[in-house]
């Protein structure tokens, strides 16, 4: 029960700081910092350069040294405050934060980036995006892959090779000629939102094909065992057999596939963003930050970029983990 | 001349993404293979298909050996002859021996000099060939080569070439006059599709050849034409002994490839091919009858071996070179210059930083006459992007020195015309350089009756907000880099900018196609100091006439006087007067802004400590123009064996 309850608070607060970033982010997700690119984590202090205790944590304002590096000065203490109100820059509009600090001070608790832009806000409001684009497609593919597989698995025959070559032909193909052919159609302009059904309708459409020859397999085993051919015995209906004896038996498969997918779906968007189908600068995704540390510079010289790959385990995992209680109390249930 | 302007954009592409996709999209190759495969399984039942294939595989065997054999011995630098025209290099030394290792981004294509127009093929292919006049990439002037002296007519047309006399190809055979009129019956020859042709057509009319004896050839050219010696470089002379029976069979286009025997292959440049291995490296060797020689009268190159290893993108190439498996790093990205400073002592190699390219990049707006039906949301934002003061404003709104900053990390230098500050000779010194300046940015819009609407955006006098898309090439980080850059600088004016970053292929086609773009950041380089190569992009009709293709007629009236002052200044001989015509041409272009020109990246090279003579050049191909001068020091040499 506890693991439950643990698991449950984690993927609600998760989902929580990623679906609604503006929350707790202390920065929006395209604010630049031109003179403060490739920060470090700010450090957040207690004791001052003196030695004296501070009850409220602060920040010194970080300088550039020269060598690209940043040192901090400590003539002045810049304390974290909760809820505030900042300007949204160029717009004229407030906005309340979670926590922030007094303007010239800046807090990058993960760092900056190349533009100076603070990574931890980048986070939060990359996962809205590649989470919620990945769940869809996530859907999307196991959906068409379950009702694919299965009629395959259970009809056989002519729907059977149709299918299943069909797959084969969709695992084989290059999608990166026919992606290139989908961009070309589309406006050069996409609003965020057509962005993202874009992103999980391209991922979805085309994921499908591992997903439905395993539940194929898994549906032709099935559809052999002896409860469901006593069940057609009395004349069940294909759909009804489907539903009531072969589904029950895909679940953890789909289950698991689920776990295995999610991730995937959030690396298929760094190659969607290559090619101008994916959330493009300056807006965030995981593909989009994880893409930066495909640079050997990135990865050798500042090493606060990786945090997003964090993210993602963070999030896979609390998925796979969820799954994973789940089917224990489906069995536990069932015995 | 090597080439007329071309489009620059792997010069510092983070390839890896390109990897990604390849091997996705690879699959379908693989499946192929598997279906093959199995096919020959098949097959292999068959007792009669079992010997054949047994006896292929010793036919194979032989092959390889008697390939292997000649290959295996080393080719000594041949005394100098008596009669032979030998170019003395004075001050020159240097010791013999030992292999350089060069790492490329990719794999060359050919060895095709002729049809070759990737970075990667040019850098071997230069080694091994030898043009008839040379520009010297350090002084950028041009120098004798294969030519011994060349004289030009009064009128400006003829060109007298002497060719030295006593030399050999690579393989042992003579060169002379009539190798030279074949090389350029080749690279005229429209059926070939030489990528240097445009060049040696003037005023739509092809140059002519003739030989006038066994060391003399005549070039008459159809106008007068400034700088004409300077169409001669990297044009590769190439021996009619190997080459002729192709090209008269018209199977010109498969000679010379990388699966091409080395024996086949010949040039007068420094080396010549030793081995080809696949996904790996080409091993070049000396050419023993090399026809420069040092202070000493000693014949060069100085290295028995060039190897180039191919590293398979930018970051594998800095990662060999800074675990010192290869000797130089021709060019590589600001982006690595950190990385590569901080090991340099450490390490023992040195990094430069040689200062701006000729590469110019810029924005550009889509200024193309488009059909209204088919683009009316184009049609109706041309009006901003065609009113002068728009464009004005967005030039004054944009913060170079971030794009350097940033985009170069320091190693560039902001442009705000077409010339780069590396064309010593023909940069006009006294354009402006305006500052940044929003507010000056606003008065412009104000006056071109823009104004701005309660949320802060920018509207035009139809109250439309002013949004458009920048398209640029996603493998190029840098200019991704300067789109975002720009996007945020533009939306402190109000305006919206959506950074699409697209495959580089797809930006080329919507550019020069389709023409389906709003806006784009490109770039342009790889050409030659000389304002020649610029032709194609200024001249109104020119094919790279990039903001407005396909114009009959100038479509403005500046367009019109840049024309004459292009031609003219093609015509005009005297330096100064030259000078003075193309001053004013840079002068209107920054003044009319057809492009907003933004920055220029510097040209980063590196080598071990223990090379000698690295004199690496602005200039394309930057650290290895001098190969044949390249040595490794003895104690090098020494402790490497």
């Amino acid at each position: 029960m506890k693991r439950l309850y643990f698991g449950i608070v984690l993927f609600v607060g998760l989902h929580c700081a990623i679906l609604f970033p503006g929350l707790l982010a202390p920065y929006g997700p395209a604010e630049q910092n031109r003179e403060y690119t490739f920060a470090p984590p700010t450090r957040v202090h207690w004791f001052d350069a003196g030695g004296r205790f501070h009850l409220r944590p602060f920040v010194y304002a970080i300088v550039p040294t020269g060598d690209e590096g940043y040192s901090e000065s400590t003539s002045a203490r810049y304390p974290v405050r909760f809820f505030v109100s900042v300007a949204v820059p160029n717009s004229g509009q407030r906005k309340l934060r979670f926590f922030g600090v007094d303007a010239p001070g800046r807090i990058f608790i993960l760092g900056s980036d190349a533009y100076g832009r603070d990574l931890f806000s980048r986070v939060l409001y990359g996962g809205r995006i590649s989470v919620a684009a990945a769940l869809l497609a996530t859907f999307l593919a196991l959906l068409i892959g379950t009702l694919l597989g299965a009629a395959a698995g259970l009809r056989g025959g002519l729907t059977d090779s149709a299918i299943m070559r069909l797959s084969e032909l969709g695992m084989a193909l290059s999608w990166f000629y026919l992606l290139l052919a989908v961009r070309a159609f589309l406006p050069l302009r996409i609003a965020p939102l057509e962005t993202f059904f874009l992103l999980a309708g391209v991922i979805g459409v085309t994921g499908w094909a591992r997903p439905a020859r395993l539940i194929r397999g898994l549906a032709l085993s099935a559809k052999e065992r002896g409860f469901v051919m006593s069940a057609r015995g009395f004349g069940a209906s294909e759909f009804y057999i489907f539903r009531r004896h072969i589904l029950p038996q895909l679940k953890p498969l789909i289950f698991t596939q689920a776990v295995i997918l999610i991730p995937q779906f959030i690396m298929a968007e760094v190659t969607l963003s290559f090619l101008g189908l994916g959330a493009s600068e300056p807006v965030a995704s995981w593909g989009n930050l994880l893409a930066d540390l495909q640079q050997y510079r990135i990865l050798v010289a500042y090493w606060w970029m990786v945090a997003p790959v964090f993210a993602v385990v963070l999030v896979s995992s609390t998925y796979f983990f969820m799954a994973n209680i789940f089917e224990r109390r489906v069995q536990s249930v069932a015995i | 001349m090597p080439y007329s302007v071309i489009f620059t954009n792997s010069i510092f592409t983070t390839e890896t993404r390109g990897q990604l996709l390849i091997s996705k999209s690879g699959n379908f190759e693989t499946y192929k293979r598997v279906l093959k495969r199995f096919s020959i399984t098949r097959l292999r039942n068959f007792p009669i298909t079992k010997c054949l294939l047994c006896l292929r595989v010793s036919v194979v065997n032989w092959i390889l050996f008697c390939v292997a054999l000649p290959v295996v011995a080393a080719s000594a630098a041949q005394p100098l002859q008596k009669g032979e025209d030998i170019q003395v290099e004075p001050g020159l030394t240097g010791n013999y021996g030992g292999t350089l290792v060069v790492g490329q981004r990719s794999e060359p294509k050919t060895l095709n000099p002729v049809l070759a127009a990737d970075a990667p093929s040019r850098e071997v292919i230069g080694r091994i060939n030898a043009d008839l006049i040379h520009i010297n990439r350090y002084t950028q002037k041009t120098e004798p080569a294969l030519a011994s002296s060349w004289k030009m007519s009064s009128d400006g047309r003829t060109f007298t070439l002497k060719l030295r006399r006593g030399l050999r190809f690579s393989d042992g055979q003579p060169f002379d006059a009539d190798d030279v009129v074949f090389t350029f019956q080749v690279y005229l020859d429209e059926k070939v599709h030489s990528t240097q042709r445009d060049l040696l057509v003037i005023g739509g009319r092809p140059m002519t050849v003739t030989k006038v004896d066994a060391h003399t050839v005549r070039f008459e050219l159809p106008q007068p034409y400034a700088a004409a010696e300077r169409i001669f470089d990297s044009l590769a002379i190439l021996p009619r002994h190997l080459l002729q029976s192709a090209y008269e069979q018209g199977k010109f286009a498969e000679v010379w490839n990388l699966n091409t025997p080395p024996s086949q292959i010949a040039g007068l440049g420094p080396f010549r091919v030793k081995q080809y291995v696949a996904g790996q490296r080409i091993v070049l060797e000396r050419n023993p009858y090399y026809w420069k020689a040092d202070s000493n009268k000693q014949r060069l190159p100085y290295l028995d071996e060039m190897a180039f290893i191919f590293a398979g993108n930018e970051d594998a190439q800095v990662m060999r070179f800074e675990a010192r498996e290869t000797d130089i790093i021709n060019r590589f990205g600001p982006d690595n210059y950190s990385v590569l400073a901080k090991e340099q002592q450490d390490r023992d190699y040195q990094i430069q930083d040689l200062g701006p390219s000729l590469e110019f990049n810029f924005l550009v707006f889509n200024l193309n006459d488009v059909p209204a039906d088919k683009f009316p949301d184009l049609v109706r934002e041309q009006a901003w992007f065609r009113d002068l003061k728009f464009r004005q404003a967005v030039s004054a709104a944009i913060d170079r020195q971030a794009i350097v900053r940033l985009a170069y990390r320091g190693h560039g230098a902001a442009l705000w015309g077409n010339e780069s500050p590396a064309d010593k000779l023909w940069v006009d010194q006294s354009l402006p350089h305006p500052e940044r300046s929003l507010d000056h940015a606003r008065e412009l819009l104000k006056s071109a009756g823009f104004s701005w609407n309660s949320d802060g955006k920018l509207i035009d006098n139809q109250q439309k907000p002013v949004e458009f898309s920048i398209i640029t090439g996603s493998s190029n980080a840098p200019r991704v880099k300067m789109a975002t850059l720009i996007a945020d600088d533009l939306s402190q004016l109000g305006i919206t900018v959506h950074v699409v970053p697209l495959e580089f292929r797809a930006v080329v086609d919507r550019v020069f196609q389709s023409n389906n773009y709003e806006a784009c950041i490109i770039g342009l380089g790889g050409a030659d100091a000389d304002p020649n190569p610029q032709m194609n992009v200024w001249l109104s009709n020119g094919g790279t006439h990039i903001w407005n293709l396909h114009e009959i007629h100038p479509a403005t009236a500046w367009e019109a006087e840049v024309d004459g002052l292009m031609n003219q200044q093609m015509v005009t001989v005297n330096y100064k007067q030259r000078r003075r015509i193309y001053d004013r041409v840079q002068q209107l272009l920054a003044e009319n802004l057809p492009v907003i020109f933004l920055a220029t990246p510097d040209v980063l090279v590196g080598a071990k400590n223990n090379v000698g003579n690295f004199r690496p050049a602005v200039l394309d191909p930057y650290a290895l123009w001098n190969a044949d001068e390249l040595y490794l020091r003895r104690q090098a040499l020494a402790s490497a064996r």
